[in-house]
């Protein structure tokens, strides 16, 4: 069987309400699934040769939050995580995630990241598609971990709380996940905000090639075990808080782990 | 019940008065339009619901239920003419009702209300405020009148009000926003952008209506048909062509070259989606569309055929 057939298919064995037009209630489509399925393999196979450990902890079904930390000076990271929960579940599960607000004032990408299922990142968003039983992929981090240097490649800033407030009101899992060798395959060593304002963007990334394109840079996603947090959601700031650094502390841990890992791979 | 309908000459409002007709209603109605060829025993006035002949409508026939949907669009009317139908007549409504001893009244007003923009909602839920109403101030009257026929929730606590923001309807050959934009050959997209549409059959439009007056509903509802569509969807499944323009030229381009015309600002509205969450309405009335989006371009297709064959 062809490469693309098999995607075909996978794209045919997602678990969405499809009409008949090929379009679930979310306005994402299968026709845009299927062409940006070869693109997003050939990336994840070829390309970033991305290893992907711990799928296991991922439900087949239902609802989920994927949560992890930003690595790269934009979101390859998205990309390759939304591509492993295509490629390597079974049955295939599409990730949508929370993208920044910016994206829908550019043609094409607006068009493209809302028909794959990637909208903005507002709760109301997320809410809903976690009461439709959605996979959902969350980054905490927000843009500031995209804008990490090359030196904090492994490291984490500051993580929001929204996403545990909401885990606890519809009570959905974490699955807290680690993303190495973003950094490395965009290696950023500045980002001109200024520069990034006058095109609407947060910022643009510089490496030392002055383009942030990847480098065919090996990548690694580890999925840890669900974290599951009981409540209602309302509880005071500093319990929500004590939560979201339990979460931040897995992620830690499962870089480090996998920042080993990756090392003994890379001087093989 | 006697329902009096207001603007019973329009398409969906015409069909209207037929469906409650024939359920065992009596039905009254008021346009400043024509309406040949209505029933005979549908009792029909002809003038405008400012005037003082209306109001006397209300006192000698005293309706227990009315039906607004006497609100025209800037597609149809221009400038203050526009402005004083929509906000004077809604109140004028509003104000004969109290007087008279109205028990039930329905708004009928348009999802547009929430606006359209890059950062907003995909799903709207009747509590939202409007939004981008500074891009399109053609829509401005029309939002204002629904506020204020959502104040009569409190500022007439006896009488049952109900502000219904339907969705875009597709009837055959159908009348509206959208019929007049799918009325040529090609229709014209924003390129890099194809937006949801939500679509709701004139059929089901009437069954909604009918259900909102028979359950006696009281709020604010949003009423739409089968899940959204991408308009790129819609254009082509029903045999027409979409035209990808760049923003700026196509903004210069409506209305010319056979395209239709649509305000400058409205093009948000085919850029980005407005999609209105029904739950609510459901709920409160069991509805359940009959054309799923399917039958329901099918339908528009056969009776809407292309200009020129």
């Amino acid at each position: 069987m062809a490469l693309d057939d098999s995607l075909e298919a996978r794209v045919e064995r997602l678990e969405l309400p499809f009409n008949e037009f090929g379009v679930d209630p979310y306005g994402i489509s299968k026709k845009h699934l299927a062409r940006a399925a070869p693109v997003l393999a050939f990336f994840y196979r070829h390309y970033f040769r991305v290893r992907c450990f711990g799928c296991e902890h991922v439900p087949p079904r239902g609802r989920a939050m994927l949560v992890g930390n930003h690595s790269g000076g934009y979101a390859v990271d998205g990309a390759m995580v939304l591509t492993s929960m295509f490629l390597e579940m079974e049955p295939p599960r599409l990730a949508q995630g929370m993208a920044e607000k910016f994206i829908n004032r550019f043609p094409i990408a607006s068009l493209w990241t809302s028909r794959t299922g990637q909208f903005t990142g507002l709760p109301e968003h997320a809410r809903r598609l976690l009461e439709d039983d959605r996979l959902l992929m969350i980054f905490p981090e927000g843009y500031k971990g995209t804008a990490k240097l090359y030196n904090e490649r492994y490291s984490l800033v500051d993580f929001g709380t929204g996403f545990m407030r909401l885990a606890l009101q519809t009570r959905s899992p974490i699955i807290p996940f680690a993303f190495l060798g973003g950094g490395t395959a965009v290696p950023t060593v500045a980002n001109l905000y200024k520069l990034g304002r006058l095109f609407g963007v947060p910022y643009i990334p510089v490496t030392p090639y002055v383009f942030p394109l990847p480098l065919p840079t090996p990548l690694e996603i580890h999925y840890g075990e669900p974290l599951t947090f009981t409540g209602t959601g309302n509880e005071d700031d500093e319990i929500i808080v004590g939560y979201v650094e339990q979460v931040k502390a897995r992620i830690a841990e499962l870089i480090e782990k996998g920042r080993v890992r990756r090392q003994e791979r890379l001087f093989l | 019940m006697r329902v009096l309908i207001l603007g019973i000459a329009g398409g969906i409002a015409r069909k209207l008065a037929t469906r409650l007709l024939a359920s065992g209603h009596e039905v009254l109605g008021l346009d400043a339009r024509p309406w040949t060829g209505a029933p005979r025993s549908i009792e029909i006035h002809r003038m405008d619901v400012r005037k003082r002949a209306a109001e006397d409508i209300f006192r000698r026939r005293r309706p227990d239920a009315v039906v607004h949907m006497a609100t025209v669009t800037a597609f149809s009317l221009k400038g203050g003419e526009r402005e004083r139908i929509n906000l004077d007549g809604t109140k004028a409504v509003f104000d004969h009702c109290r007087d008279h001893g109205v028990k039930q009244v329905l708004f009928v007003g348009r999802h547009t209300f929430y606006g359209a923009a890059p950062d907003s909602l995909l799903y709207h839920t009747e509590d939202e405020p409007p939004r981008a109403l500074d891009k399109v101030p053609e829509l401005a009257d029309l939002v204002a009148a629904d506020l204020y026929a959502a104040t009569a929730l409190w500022r007439f606590p006896e009488m049952t009000t109900a502000v219904l923001r339907l969705c875009y309807t597709l009837g055959a050959p159908g009348t509206g926003t959208l019929v007049s934009f799918l009325r040529g050959r090609r229709v014209p997209m924003v390129l890099g952008y194809d937006p949801l549409f939500q679509v709701l059959q004139e059929e089901d439009v009437v069954t909604a209506l009918q259900l909102a007056l028979e359950k006696r509903i009281r709020g604010i509802f949003n009423v739409a048909g089968p899940p959204p569509m991408p308009l790129s969807v819609i254009i082509r499944e029903t045999g027409r062509t979409p035209i990808p323009l760049p923003s700026t030229l196509l903004a210069w381009l409506l209305g010319r070259i056979g395209l239709p015309t649509l305000s400058r600002g409205a093009l948000d509205h085919i850029k980005y989606p407005i999609v209105a969450d029904t739950r609510q309405f459901r709920e409160a009335t069991g509805f359940q569309y009959a054309y799923d989006e399917g039958r329901l371009l099918r339908v528009f297709r056969e009776a809407a055929p292309l200009p020129g064959r």
